[in-house]
């Protein structure tokens, strides 16, 4: 049986001691800065911040988890490896990294310093895989969530590192580091500013008819009717209209979030090691709950017991959840 | 410093719909004879499942193009997951002959260090990506579509000091997301492996246009596209300038052979820009132009004003 380590966001230093009295057997934050891909206003941590709660991890038995997860432009990657250089002083675990030139001058400047490959390298086969292994000692994949359960087990027959899936929240539609969605609409880029439909370009305009428009920089990402709760324009989860299509519908996914507390037995058969918690832009109290729930949920699973998932199912009570690709391929 | 040369060369993208193969087999032997263009990017980037329906007619393709004086190079998949993706990603990179462009690294994995072209989905960002992608072997690159002026310049620089060639796509849709669910198949009902490709029926895209009747996106079976074409003719001059050694045309539904006469026009002073602008809007009626990307603004937006160097 694979360790089941949970792995869990800190948006914030409140959150990185909330996650880690909760449970966490990791936590993952970034600097204020684009060389994460959570570069949201309020959030992620001064380098002072960051020493001060690694210590209080690091005194709990707790890992902490550096997020490099983006793409450098051409002539700013000097931020990056400054971030990389801190991270080492700092003794964070390990460094969340999806490009290769970030991953190389870790490896060669840095050796022996334990490099997980990023969600936003979008690696999903076992070739790809490998590949940043044997090229960077990546000692763990974050796989994308497009994949099966039965295509996750054979993966792990297949690679020499191990396995990260996400759990919960938020459910990106689109391979992660290969969406420049955000950036066509906004002018800031997912991959290099570490930006997604970002709130200071959302607007909402009460119409005529006392629907509501949500927008995002000008364009109408969705209409909710009067009677309708008026949701977040994420632009991949918004309703359009196609030829075939006159009434709006979700062209790529409903505004759901990922549960797969109820699938955690059978991602712990199929070997992987590491469970992620979505949500570096939650709040404290969120991160309590999600957390705790986990913890209890994982640690019975270990002892053979029944896991309790009534909290989790509780947590996001009046949100469609999904469980994406991973029970069904039919999701594709 | 002469805006242009012979030595800027215009390529054709690999066609990223699913063109019915006879339309294929025309569109080709078309460039073959006509499009002044030096390079052509044949293969199927987007989807597995189209593969079956044009693979057989590579062969015969590639012998034209080459026999015309094209250099052809053929184009991985963008998305390795399936076994089938896997086998076409290794089969493709065994090859010697012509050369290939690799857009998952599951193709760098099986390719080692023999010499691959690096596609524009493979996040080539920056100098440092470019450096240790050029010590495995890569010999060009081709830049992400959403990277602005100041870091193509950087990029191109740092390639060509390490003797790589670099390429830029200056006009066409931008590909703004891929993924593993098929859109396509989605807006009518189906899913990925029941598709009956539904694909076929939008040569150019199926628009997308938001509730207040906006146009804003194209879906392209898994990948979703810009609406506007992306347009960097003005651009051209400061692009060969900044150290871009290949400029990229992709395919859309309108007469492909006028675009790249435009574009070689331009390059070679034949053809004033707005005089060239003029001429490729009439080519491309009723699709908006956007050169934001580039600029370092909104994608879609067309910065006017901007001028050959």
């Amino acid at each position: 049986m694979s360790l089941a380590e949970l792995i869990c966001p800190a948006g914030t230093p409140a959150a990185l001691r909330t996650a880690v009295d909760a449970g966490a057997d990791a936590v993952y934050c970034g600097f204020q800065d684009a060389t994460n891909a959570r570069n949201f206003p309020g959030l992620n941590f001064t380098p002072d911040e960051l020493t001060e709660t690694a210590a209080y991890a690091h005194a709990r038995g707790t890992k902490v988890l550096l997020a490099l997860n983006t793409y450098p432009p051409a002539g700013k990657v000097d931020l990056w490896r400054q971030a990389a250089d801190l991270g080492v002083r700092i003794g964070v675990d390990a460094f969340i990294v999806a490009d290769m030139g970030v991953a190389d001058y870790i490896a060669r400047i840095h050796p022996g310093t334990r490099l997980h490959l990023s969600v936003q390298a979008a690696a999903s086969s076992p070739e790809a895989i490998r590949y940043y292994c044997e090229s960077f000692g990546v000692k763990r994949v974050v796989l994308p969530r497009i994949l099966t359960i039965p295509e996750i087990r054979q993966i792990r027959t297949e690679i020499p590192c191990e396995i990260e899936t996400f759990i919960f929240g938020n459910h990106g539609l689109m391979v992660e580091g290969r969406c420049s969605l955000t950036n066509y609409l906004t002018g800031q880029s997912t991959n290099m500013d570490g930006v997604c439909s970002p709130a200071s370009d959302v607007e909402y305009t009460r119409d005529a008819d006392g629907s509501m428009s949500s927008q995002l920089a000008g364009f109408t990402i969705d209409r909710f009717g009067p009677e309708e709760k008026a949701g977040y324009p994420t632009i991949c989860k918004g309703r359009y209209t196609a030829p075939h299509r006159r009434e709006g519908y979700y062209a790529f996914e409903e505004p759901v979030s990922l549960n797969l507390s109820r699938l955690l037995p059978d991602l712990i058969d199929a070997g992987v090691h590491a469970f992620k918690i979505e949500g570096r832009q939650r709040s404290k109290s969120y991160v309590r709950g999600v957390v705790t729930a986990f913890r209890r949920a994982v640690d019975d699973i270990r002892a053979g017991r029944q896991a309790d998932i009534a909290d989790l199912v509780a947590l996001t009570e009046g949100q469609k959840q999904t469980q994406g690709a991973f029970e069904t391929k039919k999701w594709r | 410093m002469a805006v242009s040369d012979m030595t800027t060369k215009l390529t054709l993208g690999p066609i990223a719909y699913h063109w019915p193969a006879e339309e294929r087999r025309d569109f080709y032997a078309r460039i073959a004879d006509e499009a002044p263009v030096d390079e052509v990017y044949l293969g199927e980037v987007i989807c597995s499942k189209r593969a079956p329906f044009h693979e057989p007619d590579l062969p015969a393709m590639i012998e034209r193009l080459e026999r015309a004086g094209k250099t052809v190079i053929l184009s991985s998949l963008a998305e390795v997951m399936l076994k089938r993706e896997r086998k076409a990603t290794e089969d493709l990179a065994a090859m010697d002959h012509p050369e290939i462009e690799i857009n998952n690294a599951a193709g760098l994995y099986a390719r080692g260090k023999r010499p691959h072209r690096i596609g524009p989905f493979m996040n080539a960002y920056n100098e440092a990506t470019i450096a240790w992608l050029a010590g495995q072997g890569a010999t060009h690159v081709s830049l992400p579509t959403e990277l602005p002026a100041e870091a193509i310049a950087v990029a191109a620089q740092a390639a060509r000091g390490l003797g790589l060639g670099v390429e830029v796509q200056v006009f066409g849709r931008a590909s703004l997301a891929v993924s593993a669910r098929c859109y396509h198949a989605r807006a009518h009902g189906r899913t990925k492996d029941n598709c009956q490709f539904v694909c076929e029926d939008d040569p150019d895209g199926m628009p997308l246009r938001t509730r207040d009747d906006a146009p804003i996106l194209r879906v392209n079976g898994i990948q979703t596209q810009s609406e506007s074409y992306v347009d960097l003719l003005p651009e051209t001059g400061r692009l060969v300038a900044d150290g871009v050694t290949h400029l990229r045309l992709m395919p859309q539904a309108v007469d492909m052979v006028a675009v790249a006469e435009i574009f070689r026009g331009t390059l070679d002073r034949a053809l004033e820009t707005s005089e060239a602008e003029a001429r490729l809007r009439a080519v491309c009626t009723g699709t908006r132009f956007s050169n934001g990307f580039y600029h370092g603004q909104a994608g879609y937006r067309r910065i006017a004003g901007a001028t050959s160097v």
